[in-house]
C-alpha cells in the first residue's frame, strides 16, 4: 500500500505511519471519498496528502514533448495563511522522500504573472482558497485545467461548511465532478456534532424528496400553534441513504478519538471578579505570572478590541520585557507574517490572538493556552485548547479566564462539557440563493450551460440537494434579467438563451464584472491606518485642510469607527496608542499618541453567540446548588444571595424580575439564549409594551439576560395581568410583530446589501471608491426600499429574509425558547435590584441602543442650536 | 442668522429664508416658495435603474415609478403654479426616451395646468424627448435664480442642485448621515430627489467657496422631519 520511499522515510525517523493515515490511504485507494475526523496534532495534514503523494510517487515520468499535465491534487483551506503554512510543512517530507512533485499556492496575494504561469504550467499540487477555486472554474479553460485532477483535499472542513463560503465551495466541487466524475474528496475536520452531514457533503448527492425550500420569515420564525416548533430556517437535514443503496451518498469516515485529556483550570484569582464587562483587567497580573512560568503561551480572546486591550495591559506590567506579540486579522499582513515567523522560530513567549490563529496552523512549541473571556461554545474551546502541545499523547494545558461573573459560570460549564467531549457545532444550513446566483453566472462565464444539466449538477452539492426547480429557475432568471415581474430588462440580459437552448454570457464585460465580485465575504468597509509624517493642525475638523504625508501602514480599521473620531482623539490599534489626524481618500492618518482618554475600536463580527448547548449547561448549573462547589466563593456567594433576595429559576423556567429604580421601572429576563436572540426579543417586547401603554424607553441585551426599562410600572402591570407575562412572551410575537419590525430594520438592510453584492446586483465596494463618487454610486438601502415597496416577493428579498432569520436575529433560537418557557415563566416583583440583575444594569448606557432612533439624535443636535441661540 | 426664523411645522418640514424669500424645506426633498407659488425639485435622475441595466447592473426597474409617485404627491400637496426641475431630471440623455408610457402619462398629468421648467443638467443637457415643459439653462424669478450647478463665489439668491448634499453628525457616539438642504441663508443647494441617488457630504471639497460661513447649516432629512444642524456640528465622510 505504502510505496517503498515512504516506508524508508518513516523508518529512517524511527516512526511508523499511524493507523488512521493508513486507513485513509486504503479508503482512497479503493476509490472512495473519505472524511478524517481527528483532534489537532494527529498528523491530519500528512494523512490527507498521503493518497496524493503516493499516487504521484508512482506516476510515470513525463515523456519529452508530452503536454503539461494538469493539476493532480487541489488543497482548499479557509485561510490564506493555512495554505502558506501547508506549503512550508509539506515541503519538508516531500523533499526528504525525494518526490518529483511541484507544489504551489494560489491566493489573492499571488502575483498576476505567477497566476498566468500556473494556468500554462500547473503544479501537481495546488494549494488555494474557495474564492480562487471559483475563479478557476469560471475561466474558459477550466475543463482542460482540471482534466487530470484526482484528489481534492478540504482542510478545516468543519469551519468551511457553516458559511456561504462553504456553499460556494460545494458548488465548485459539484462543478469539478462534472469535469472529473471520479474525483475523490478528502475532508479533514475537527470533531463535530454530526459527522454524517460532512460525509454527505463530500460526495455527490442524488436527488432527495421533500424540498425544504421557500417560506417567509413568518413561517421561518413561528414556533407553530400545535406545539411543534417548525424549523425556522431551511435547515439542511439530509436523510441517511436508504438501505440497499449502500453508502453511495456518503464518504467513508475515519475517526481518531482520544489523545491525552487536556488539563484545564479556571483562573482562581484573589482579585474581585467584576460583575460585568469584558476586559478581564482584574486578572492581568495572574495572566502575566502564568506567561512567565511557561515556555510559550497562546492567549486567545474573542474580539479584536479585547486583543488590543489585553496586549496593552500586559505590556504595561511587562517588567521582564518578555517578547509578547499581537496577532489579529486587521493588522498589516507583513506584521502578521513576522509574528507567525517568530512563533515558528520559538522566539516569542506569548501571542495575544483572535480567531485568526484559531485553525490548525502548526506553530512552535506552545505549552499553555490561556483563554480570556468565555469560550461561547464547547467545540470552539476544544479546538483552541488543541493548540497547546501539538502532540496528541501529551495533555494540553489551558487556563480559562472569565471576565465577569456570568462568564465564570459559562467557563465552568464549558470545562465540564470539554471533559464530556460534548460537541455543539451548529447544524448546516441550506445553500444560500445569492451564492447560487453567483455560481450560475460563473458557470456561464466559463462556457454556455444547459439549464437542466446545471440544475442536476447543483443538486449534487449537499447544501443544494433539496433545491426545487422553481427556485433554480428564478435564480437563472435573476442572473439573466434581474428576475423582476416588470420584464423591462430583456434587452439588457446578462446571459441569453441561444438557439441550441444553452445560456451564454451576452458580452465579455459581464465576465469581467463577475471576476471582480467573486466571493462571499463582505467585510465592513475598511480604511488603511497610516502614520503621517507631518502633524495636523490641532483642532482642524476637516482632513482636507491638513497637509498629510504618508508613512508606514499599520493595518486596517473599520470605516464606521473612524467616522466617529475627531482630530486629536486617541485610540488603541496594533498595540499602540495613536492620535487621529484625519482621513484622506481611503486612509486613516495617525501619529503617535499618548495620555488622555483612549478609545478602543469595536469591530463588527467577531462576537460569537453563546451556543445553545452551553447556555443549557449554564442554566442547569444555576438551578443546581450542589454544583456550586466547583465555583469560586465570590460567585457561589453571589448566587446564594440571589436565592435569598429573589429566586433562582429551575433549569427549564424563565425568571422575569421587575423592580423600580430612580424614576423608571425595570424588567430583567434571563433566557440565556445569546445576545442575538435577546436583541430580537428586546425589539419585539418593546414594541408590544409600547402598544400596551407601558412606555418602554429602551432595552439592553447580553448573552445571558435582557433588561427593559419603562415609564410605566411593569411589575404592577404583570401582577394585574394587564398584560400577563404569558401574553407578553407569547410566541405570536414572531408573526406580524416580527414582520412589521423587520421591514424597516437596519438589520434587514444590512443583510440585503450582502445578498445583493454576493448575487451580483451591486458591485463590491472597494476602499475609497465611494468617497470619490458618492453621487454616482447607488446605495443598497435605497434599492432595498424601492424593491420592497414594488416587488416584496422578489427572490433576493426572500434570500435576505432567510439569511436574517438565521444569522442576525437568531429567530429559531428565540422560537425554541418561547416554546420551551410556555407556562414556565416565574415572575418576581421586587422592591429593588436583585444580585443577578446587577451585571445587566451595569451594561445600560454602555451599549448604544441599536439603529432606529436617528431622528431623536438629530433633534438633540438641532436643539443645541436652539439652546445656543437662547443664551446668546 | 436666519436659523432663529425657522419653524418646524406639524408635517415635519422646516421654513427658512433664502435671500429674504420664504422657503419650505419639505422632508420629501422638495423646496416650496409659498410667496411665489413655486415648487423646486432637483436631480430626479429618472431611469437610473435602466441606465445601470444597460451596463450589466440589473437594478430594480422601479426607481422612476417611486420617484414619480413621490413627485406627484408633493405637487398635489402644494398645488404650485410653477414647478422647476433643477437639472439631471433624467440619468442620461436617452432616459426620457426610455420612460415607459404609463410614467410618461403620469408625468404629463402632473404638468397639466401649471408652468413647468426643465433646467438643463450635466446628465441631460438637452430637452427631454416627447415631454411638454420648457427647457432652460437657468431661470430667474423674484430675486432668486435657479440653475443646476452652483456657481463659484458669491451668488445671493441662487438655488442649485447637482451636488446631492448630505451631512453627518456624531451624537452619543453614533454617526447619523442623511440627505440635507445646505444653506447659509444667501444661497441653497438642494438634496437629490431621485429614488436611487447617492449623496456627497457638504464638507467635501466640491462645496468649497460656496457658502460665506464656510460650512453651511445642514437641514438634515430624518425619517419624520427636517432638522437644522449648525455647520460647526457637521463631520466629514
Amino acid at each position: 500500500m505504502l510505496p517503498e520511499p515512504f516506508v524508508r522515510w518513516f523508518a529512517e525517523r524511527g516512526w511508523s505511519p499511524r493507523t488512521h493515515q493508513l486507513d485513509l490511504l486504503a479508503s482512497a485507494q479503493r476509490g472512495n471519498s473519505v472524511l478524517l475526523i481527528a483532534p489537532t496534532g494527529a498528523g491530519k495534514t500528512l494523512a490527507g496528502f498521503l493518497p496524493a503523494l503516493t499516487d504521484l510517487a508512482v506516476r510515470p515520468k513525463k515523456r519529452p514533448g508530452e503536454a503539461h499535465r494538469g493539476v493532480h491534487t487541489l488543497y482548499i483551506s479557509p485561510l490564506k495563511a493555512l495554505a502558506v503554512d501547508i506549503e512550508r510543512n509539506l515541503g519538508k517530507p516531500v523533499a526528504e522522500i525525494g518526490l518529483p512533485i511541484t507544489m504551489e499556492t494560489r491566493t489573492g496575494d499571488t502575483p498576476q504573472h505567477k497566476r498566468a504561469r500556473q494556468k500554462l504550467v500547473p503544479p501537481d499540487i495546488l494549494l488555494t482558497t474557495p474564492e480562487q477555486l471559483a475563479l478557476l472554474i469560471a475561466s474558459a479553460d477550466a475543463e482542460r485545467f482540471f482534466s487530470d485532477l484526482r484528489y481534492i483535499v478540504l482542510d478545516e472542513l468543519h469551519s468551511l461548511v457553516t458559511s456561504k463560503r462553504g456553499h460556494l465551495l460545494a458548488l465548485g466541487l459539484a462543478r469539478l465532478r462534472k469535469f472529473v466524475p471520479d474525483l475523490q474528496a478528502i475532508g479533514l475536520s475537527a470533531t463535530v456534532a454530526d459527522p454524517d452531514e460532512l460525509r454527505h457533503w463530500l460526495v455527490r448527492q442524488s436527488s432527495l424528496p421533500s424540498p425544504l425550500w421557500g417560506g417567509s420569515i413568518r413561517e421561518a420564525g413561528r414556533g407553530g400553534g400545535d406545539g411543534q416548533a417548525s424549523p425556522p430556517t431551511p435547515t439542511l437535514r439530509v436523510d441517511p441513504p436508504h438501505k440497499g443503496e449502500g453508502n453511495a451518498n456518503m464518504a467513508d469516515v475515519i475517526t481518531v478519538t482520544g489523545g491525552a485529556k487536556p488539563e484545564i483550570t479556571i483562573l482562581d484569582s484573589e482579585e474581585h471578579v467584576p460583575w460585568a464587562g469584558h476586559s478581564a483587567r482584574y486578572a492581568i497580573p495572574d495572566i502575566y505570572e502564568a506567561v512567565r512560568r511557561h515556555r510559550t503561551t497562546l492567549l486567545f480572546v474573542n474580539t479584536r478590541s479585547q486583543a488590543e486591550l489585553l496586549f496593552q495591559e500586559l505590556w504595561r506590567i511587562n517588567e521582564d520585557t518578555l517578547p509578547i506579540a499581537l496577532h489579529h486579522g486587521s493588522l498589516d499582513v507583513g506584521q502578521r507574517r513576522r509574528v507567525e515567523k517568530a512563533m515558528a522560530d520559538n522566539a516569542l513567549r506569548a501571542v495575544v490572538a483572535t480567531s485568526t490563529l484559531d485553525l490548525g496552523i502548526d506553530w512552535g512549541d506552545v505549552d499553555l493556552v490561556i483563554h480570556v473571556g468565555a469560550p461561547k461554545g464547547a467545540s470552539r474551546l476544544a479546538q483552541r485548547i488543541g493548540r497547546a502541545n501539538h502532540r496528541m499523547d501529551e495533555p494540553s494545558r489551558a487556563i480559562l479566564v472569565p471576565a465577569n461573573r456570568f462568564e465564570v459560570l459559562e467557563c465552568r460549564a464549558a470545562l465540564e462539557a470539554n471533559y464530556l467531549g460534548a460537541q455543539d457545532t451548529p447544524p448546516l444550513l441550506a445553500g444560500a440563493l445569492d451564492v447560487l446566483a453567483q455560481h450560475v453566472l460563473g458557470c456561464a462565464c466559463a462556457a454556455p450551460f444547459d439549464a437542466d444539466e446545471l440544475y442536476a449538477e447543483v443538486k449534487g452539492a449537499a447544501p443544494y440537494a433539496s433545491l426545487d426547480r422553481d427556485h433554480f429557475d428564478r435564480i437563472v432568471d435573476f442572473v439573466a434579467t434581474g428576475g423582476y415581474a416588470l420584464r423591462s430588462y430583456e434587452r439588457y440580459a446578462r446571459i441569453r438563451k441561444t438557439r441550441d437552448g444553452r445560456w451564454r454570457v451576452s458580452n465579455p464585460r459581464i465576465a469581467q464584472q463577475y471576476r471582480l465580485n467573486v466571493g462571499t465575504i463582505i467585510e465592513a468597509p475598511m480604511l488603511n491606518v497610516r502614520y503621517t509624517r507631518t502633524k495636523g493642525k490641532a483642532g482642524a475638523g476637516n482632513a482636507g485642510s491638513v497637509a498629510l504625508r504618508g508613512g508606514s501602514v499599520l493595518g486596517k480599521i473599520e470605516e464606521y469607527f473612524v467616522e466617529t473620531l475627531s482630530v486629536g482623539d486617541m485610540f488603541l490599534f496594533a498595540g499602540k496608542v495613536l492620535r487621529f489626524e484625519g482621513i484622506r481618500e481611503n486612509e486613516c492618518y495617525v501619529s503617535t499618541g499618548g495620555g488622555g482618554n483612549v478609545l478602543v475600536p469595536s469591530y463588527a463580527g467577531g462576537k460569537f453567540p453563546l451556543s445553545t448547548y452551553l447556555a443549557d449547561q449554564v442554566r442547569g448549573m444555576l438551578a443546581d446548588s450542589t454544583r456550586w462547589k466547583a465555583l469560586p466563593d465570590q460567585v457561589s456567594d453571589w448566587l446564594r444571595l440571589q436565592q435569598q433576595k429573589s429566586v433562582l429559576p429551575r433549569k427549564e423556567d424563565l425568571l422575569v424580575e421587575t423592580f423600580p429604580r430612580g424614576e423608571r421601572f425595570y424588567m430583567v429576563a434571563y433566557p440565556f439564549e445569546g445576545r442575538l436572540a435577546h436583541q430580537t426579543l428586546g425589539m419585539l417586547l418593546t414594541r408590544r409594551l409600547e402598544r400596551m401603554g407601558a412606555h418602554p424607553l429602551g432595552f439592553v441585551a447580553t448573552d445571558y439576560s435582557l433588561g427593559v426599562w419603562a415609564l410605566g410600572d411593569l411589575g404592577r402591570m404583570f401582577e394585574s395581568k394587564k398584560p400577563s407575562l404569558a401574553e407578553l412572551f407569547d410566541e405570536d410575537m414572531l408573526g406580524d410583530d416580527l414582520e412589521a419590525w423587520l421591514a424597516d430594520s437596519w438589520l434587514l438592510k444590512r443583510t440585503f446589501r450582502n445578498c445583493a453584492v454576493i448575487a451580483g446586483l451591486i458591485e463590491k465596494r472597494f476602499p475609497g471608491q465611494e468617497k470619490n463618487g458618492r453621487q454616482v454610486t447607488v446605495s443598497a438601502d435605497l434599492i432595498y426600499d424601492v424593491l420592497r415597496s414594488h416587488e416584496p416577493d422578489h427572490i433576493l428579498l426572500e434570500a435576505t429574509r432567510v439569511d436574517a432569520a438565521s444569522g442576525l436575529l437568531d429567530v429559531r433560537r428565540l422560537a425554541d425558547m418561547l416554546s420551551r418557557i410556555r407556562g414556565r415563566i416565574v415572575h418576581k416583583d421586587l422592591d429593588q435590584i436583585s444580585p443577578l440583575a446587577v451585571p445587566i444594569m451595569l451594561e445600560i448606557g454602555k451599549e448604544p441602543v441599536n439603529g432606529e432612533a436617528n431622528d431623536r439624535l438629530l433633534l438633540e443636535a438641532a436643539d443645541l442650536i436652539e439652546e445656543a441661540m437662547a443664551s446668546a | 442668522m436666519n436659523i432663529a426664523a425657522r419653524e418646524v411645522t406639524g408635517d415635519g418640514s422646516a421654513t427658512i429664508g433664502i435671500a429674504g424669500v420664504r422657503a419650505v424645506c419639505d422632508r420629501r426633498a422638495a423646496l416650496y416658495f409659498p410667496d411665489l407659488s413655486l415648487l423646486a425639485v432637483s436631480d430626479l435622475h429618472l431611469e437610473k435603474g435602466s441606465s445601470f441595466a444597460r451596463r450589466g447592473r440589473l437594478l430594480p426597474p422601479y426607481d422612476s415609478a417611486a420617484t414619480l409617485a413621490r413627485l406627484a404627491a408633493v405637487v398635489d400637496d402644494y398645488a404650485p403654479k410653477f414647478v422647476v426641475s433643477l437639472g439631471d431630471s433624467f440619468h442620461d440623455g436617452e432616459g426620457a426616451a426610455r420612460l415607459a408610457d404609463p410614467f410618461r402619462a403620469s408625468l404629463t398629468a402632473m404638468m397639466r395646468g401649471r408652468d413647468w421648467f426643465w433646467v438643463a443638467g450635466n446628465h441631460d443637457p438637452d430637452a427631454p424627448a416627447d415631454l411638454p415643459g420648457e427647457t432652460v439653462q437657468e431661470l430667474a424669478v423674484g430675486g432668486l435664480v435657479f440653475r443646476h450647478e452652483p456657481s463659484k463665489g458669491h451668488a445671493e439668491g441662487e438655488i442649485a442642485g447637482h451636488l446631492h448634499p448630505c451631512a453627518r453628525i456624531v451624537q452619543r457616539a453614533r454617526s447619523v448621515r442623511c440627505r440635507c438642504f445646505a444653506s447659509d441663508g444667501e444661497r441653497l443647494v438642494m438634496p437629490a430627489f431621485g429614488a436611487f441617488t447617492g449623496s456627497l457630504n457638504v464638507l467635501d471639497k466640491a462645496y468649497k467657496g460656496l457658502f460665506r460661513t464656510g460650512a453651511p447649516t445642514a437641514y438634515m432629512i430624518g425619517t419624520s422631519g427636517v432638522y437644522p444642524i449648525a455647520g460647526s456640528l457637521l463631520r466629514p465622510g
